[in-house]
């Protein structure tokens, strides 16, 4: 918990998280019209997304579907009765002049999801999960003396996950962002692409002295589309506010929005110019009551969650709970351990690998576990090699580099190169007497008890065979001769 | 024989006979309409090419020997249904220049039964009106008398109907629209129930209200129609999943022994004697045809006014925000966006349009939303109660459509309030959203037309033509034509 400490009196943060997600369904919240990103401005778009007079909306029942699934991953009471509602107000990315939203009977309700910050778990509340259709886009850069407005997000369909005020710092509002953003990706709900905008933060903040029970005036910071943004703007603005306090001012309810360029947060509009959504029930669409049949079909089609995962990988796989957690951290990444298991691998040892050398050169390549182009099964291939002494345990990681490289198995890349270990003692055992016999001043002084010569001696013979002979059997050896 | 006098069955009648041609009555409808349309100003847009077109397609039609229900009939289409490639304004110069690139499901259907557009016609700047008098073009007149209104909104539909400016056409009811009208033009208006016709390509004034419906010469017709639009449409959530009964099957049954509802908070002082009298009148003649006449009460029906211009504005304020200038119709050039919002929509909405926006703003507005937007709601429950309880013990209510007959243009233009009570008999029937038909039943000593309005339970518009059909059947009002 992250208390700032002033002077003689501490303050903590009290922080709630507004998250928008958008859907992965193939087309519109109300129409049918592709959600695809990056097409020709305007080229997904149909009278109703437009906002042609006289159009009517029609909801995407997947969407809803989509809801439902993420209100029950997260432990929520999916409402019987739910109605969608208008949020009015003017802006040109708002074809219709109100957004089509839920208000008064959100679908969700009522959830919680669990957080873990230095190793401390915690639950955070989550006040309500409700539909919603995304608004366009206004494009000002190269545009001259005019504005133009691209509606091809104009209806997708979105989710809004409040929390409740739960978190009290920004590290925790980080990892509860994570962890939403892990669940949605698990329900295959949102492809938790923060560049492209699919899930975006709305942040909620306010600063009271440790102890205090009431909550200090909020302050809304709108446009945290990434998780260093996050934690930078409630820093900024923990500090800013605490200041604000210590100087003897007070807080005033308003907007902020969060200006990554100068890392600041500036005031967007005050209380007195806050909107007036003037939301009521929409005409256009009738109430939805969820028959509790689907509610179960959804229910059992649930894949296994982050949670239920990382207690399994420990207690089936026997890893340690930190593995085990950053494993399950992207589904695609404990699939790929899993298959990999599947397949014959050490559960210990596929994890160090992928934890290791695997995530190193993803890194480095700036990939995706999804566009990894080493095969789980390539791995433990080479792994059974390393094993039965093919290669040794330092060649493999100059092979898995290859196989990350080219995709060609272990055994294709270790013929090609001459990969193999040399076991036979009678081959090394020339090489070091070979070496002994040139390095007759090193060997004496072994024999005289300066036994940390041991590694140059290895590192001889390594460089001879070029990595390849088998360091047991070289050790073995070494002793042996350099003592006789 | 003037073609322009038929109806759609004795139209189709001849067409099937191959006594006449689509071209025939085409011609005919545009001969008369060039000899009326001057003094009448039904219509804001005539498609006479796209109709000659069609006559020709349609005639091919029947010559390889179609049978559709409407192959041949010409329509006008009130200018607030979306029609593909045709101008669509709603009587607003915010839209004078909109063009919509798709076609309303009404539209569409009365095509796929092989109707022919002719023009859409005048209303109220967005149905926004008991009078034409709000359109942003033109004022229509009353055909049996020209200094009069035609009512509104739908005045130039039931304009064009009673002047035989088309066979028939489509109009659409928030409060009235389509009965008060038909009743001061002297034709028959069906306001189906909520949900019997889908409302997609209607531009929306106050969605839960608003409702497609038929305005016709006689009874017959209207079920015709509504045999071709109406059911359930996927495109529009709040279209009834129910099937459809062939409404042309209940005329000409019998009504003996049905009960008719006479719920006494509809005849009140200060109504038109002439109009009292004309509906006491037509109860007494359907009682001679074997109906039961019951005394009942709707309780809040003197709620209905407050209560509907409360959901029909907020609604409208929140419907008509898409009017922005940013993407089609009207736009105002301004130094920032604020300024091309706010002159744009100075410039494009009409005085009462604006009055309705303000209004509903005001009561959907925070800290004012429970007292007006919720109240109401709550309110309409108890109204939407009040016509169950009626129907538990009748089969249909019997009322007049409106208090007076038509008015002169410019008597009520300066009094918002009392242009509100013209549609104080027909505004309970959207808050509940029932359906109700306007049927000619007499004429004042000014030759002015009078209406009975006919109401009956959820989907049961069959009550509605059974007994209307009855009663024209058994009366001659329909055979008065007014002298142009």
């Amino acid at each position: 918990m992250a208390n700032e400490e002033t002077g003689l009196m501490k303050y903590e943060a009290v922080i709630g998280l507004e998250v928008h997600a958008q859907m992965r369904t193939d087309t519109k919240i109300f129409c049918g019209c592709s959600t695809l990103f990056g097409s020709e401005p305007n080229s997904q778009t149909c009278p109703v997304c437009i906002g042609m007079p006289g159009v009517l909306p029609v909801l995407n029942k997947k969407a809803l579907g989509f809801a439902i699934r993420t209100g029950l991953a997260t432990d929520c009471t999916i409402s019987p009765y739910s109605r969608f509602a208008r949020k009015n107000y003017f802006y040109p990315d708002l074809p219709k002049g109100y957004q089509i939203s839920q208000y008064e009977l959100p679908i969700c309700e009522h959830g919680q999801i669990e957080i873990l910050v230095d190793g401390q778990a915690g639950k955070i509340g989550i006040t309500r999960i409700h539909m919603e259709e995304d608004a366009g886009k206004n494009i000002h850069e190269g545009t001259g003396d005019f504005s133009f407005v691209d509606l091809n997000r104009a209806g997708v369909p979105l989710m809004e996950i409040v929390s409740e005020p739960d978190l009290r710092s920004p590290q925790e509002a980080v990892a509860y962002m994570k962890k939403l953003r892990t669940i949605l990706i698990y329900l295959g709900v949102c492809d938790g692409n923060m560049e492209q905008g699919s899930l975006r933060c709305d942040a909620n903040i306010s600063v009271r002295p440790v102890g205090r029970q009431e909550f200090g005036v909020k302050v809304e910071i709108k446009n945290l589309n990434s998780f260093r943004f996050v934690e930078k703007a409630l820093e900024y603005e923990i500090k800013r506010q605490r200041k604000v306090i210590e100087e003897g001012g007070k807080i005033i309810q308003e907007t902020r929005l969060w200006d990554s360029g100068s890392g600041v947060t500036e005031s967007m509009r005050g209380k007195e110019e806050a909107h007036d959504y003037r939301y009521f029930p929409e005409p256009d669409l009738v109430p939805m009551t969820v028959d509790p049949a689907w509610i179960n079909e959804i229910q059992s089609s649930l894949p296994e969650l982050p949670d239920a995962k990382r207690e399994r990988f420990v207690s089936e796989y026997g890893l340690p709970e930190a593995d085990a957690d950053l494993l399950t951290s992207e589904k695609p990444l404990s699939e790929w351990f899993e298959d990999a298991v599947k397949t014959g691998g050490g559960p210990k040892t596929v994890a160090n690998w992928i934890m290791g050398d695997l995530m190193k050169l993803l890194n480095a390549e700036n990939k995706t576990i999804e566009e990894c182009p080493l095969q789980p099964h390539q791995l433990v291939d080479m792994l059974k090699l390393v094993e039965n002494g093919t290669i040794s345990g330092k060649i493999a990681k100059t092979v898995f580099e290859e196989i990350f490289r080219t995709g060609k198995n272990a055994g294709a890349i270790i013929q090609e190169q001459g990969l193999v270990q040399i076991s036979d003692a009678g081959e090394i055992e020339k090489i070091v007497d070979e070496i002994i016999a040139n390095h007759a001043k090193e060997a004496e002084r072994f024999k005289a008890g300066e036994e940390k010569l041991m590694g140059f001696f290895v590192g001889q013979v390594m460089k001879l065979t070029k990595g390849k002979a088998n360091p047991q059997v070289v050790n073995e050896l070494l002793k042996k001769n350099l003592l006789s | 024989m003037s073609l322009y006098r038929l109806t759609i069955s004795e139209a189709r009648d001849l067409l099937l006979k191959r006594e006449i041609t689509v071209q025939d009555i085409v011609s005919s409808i545009f001969t008369r309409i060039d000899a009326l349309e001057k003094k009448v100003s039904a219509f804001l847009t005539l498609t006479k090419d796209e109709a000659f077109r069609g006559a020709e397609d349609a005639q091919k039609r029947i010559d390889r020997g179609e049978n559709k229900s409407l192959l041949g009939i010409p329509f006008a289409v009130k200018d607030n249904m979306c029609t593909r490639n045709i101008r669509t304004t709603c009587a607003s110069k915010i839209l004078h220049n909109f063009v919509p690139p798709y076609e309303s499901t009404a539209t569409t259907r009365l095509s796929a039964e092989g109707s022919v557009l002719i023009g859409k016609t005048n209303m109220d700047e967005f149905a926004m009106g008991s009078s034409t008098e709000n359109s942003g073009v033109q004022i229509t007149k009353n055909p049996w008398d020209l200094e009069r209104i035609p009512g509104g909104s739908s005045g130039g539909s039931a304009a064009a109907v009673a002047a035989d400016e088309c066979i028939a056409a489509l109009g659409s009811d928030t409060g009235g629209s389509i009965r008060q009208p038909a009743s001061f033009c002297g034709v028959v208006g069906l306001k189906p129930t909520y949900g019997r016709v889908s409302r997609y390509g209607l531009v929306a004034f106050a969605s839960s209200l608003d409702q497609i419906g038929t305005i016709t010469k006689n009874v017959r017709d209207s079920a015709i129609i509504m045999n071709a639009i109406a059911g359930h449409d996927p495109c529009d959530s709040t279209s009834a999943p129910l099937p459809v009964p062939d409404f042309t099957a209940v005329l000409g049954r019998d009504i003996r022994g049905m009960r008719i509802g006479i719920p006494k908070e509809y005849f009140i002082e200060g109504m038109d004697r002439e109009v009292e009298q004309a509906v006491k009148e037509a109860i007494r003649h359907l009682e001679s045809a074997g109906a039961v006449p019951v005394e009942i009460s709707l309780p809040h029906t003197e709620y209905a006014i407050a209560t509907y211009y409360i959901i029909a504005t907020s609604e409208a304020s929140s419907n008509l925000a898409r009017y922005d200038g940013v993407k089609y119709g009207l736009r105002n050039e301004g130094k920032d966006l604020m300024d091309m919002y706010v002159s744009t929509r100075a410039r494009g909405f009409g005085a009462e349009v604006k009055r309705r926006i303000m209004l509903g703003t005001y009561a959907l507005s925070s800290g004012y939303y429970d007292a007006y937007y919720k109240k109401s709601q709550q309110v309409r429950t108890l109204i939407k109660k009040d016509f169950e309880d009626a129907f538990r013990t009748v089969d249909v209510l019997i009322t007049p459509t409106a208090p007076t007959p038509a008015f002169r243009i410019g008597e009520k233009t300066s009094d918002p309030l009392q242009m509100y009570l013209s549609d104080i008999f027909t505004i309970s029937v959207n808050l509940a959203g029932v359906p109700a038909l306007s049927v000619p039943c007499g004429f004042t000593s000014g030759n002015l037309p009078v209406g009975l309005q006919i109401i009956g339970k959820h989907f049961d518009e069959e009550a509605l033509f059974r007994i209307a059909y009855a009663y024209e059947q058994g009366t001659e009002w329909r055979m008065r034509k007014p002298a142009l």
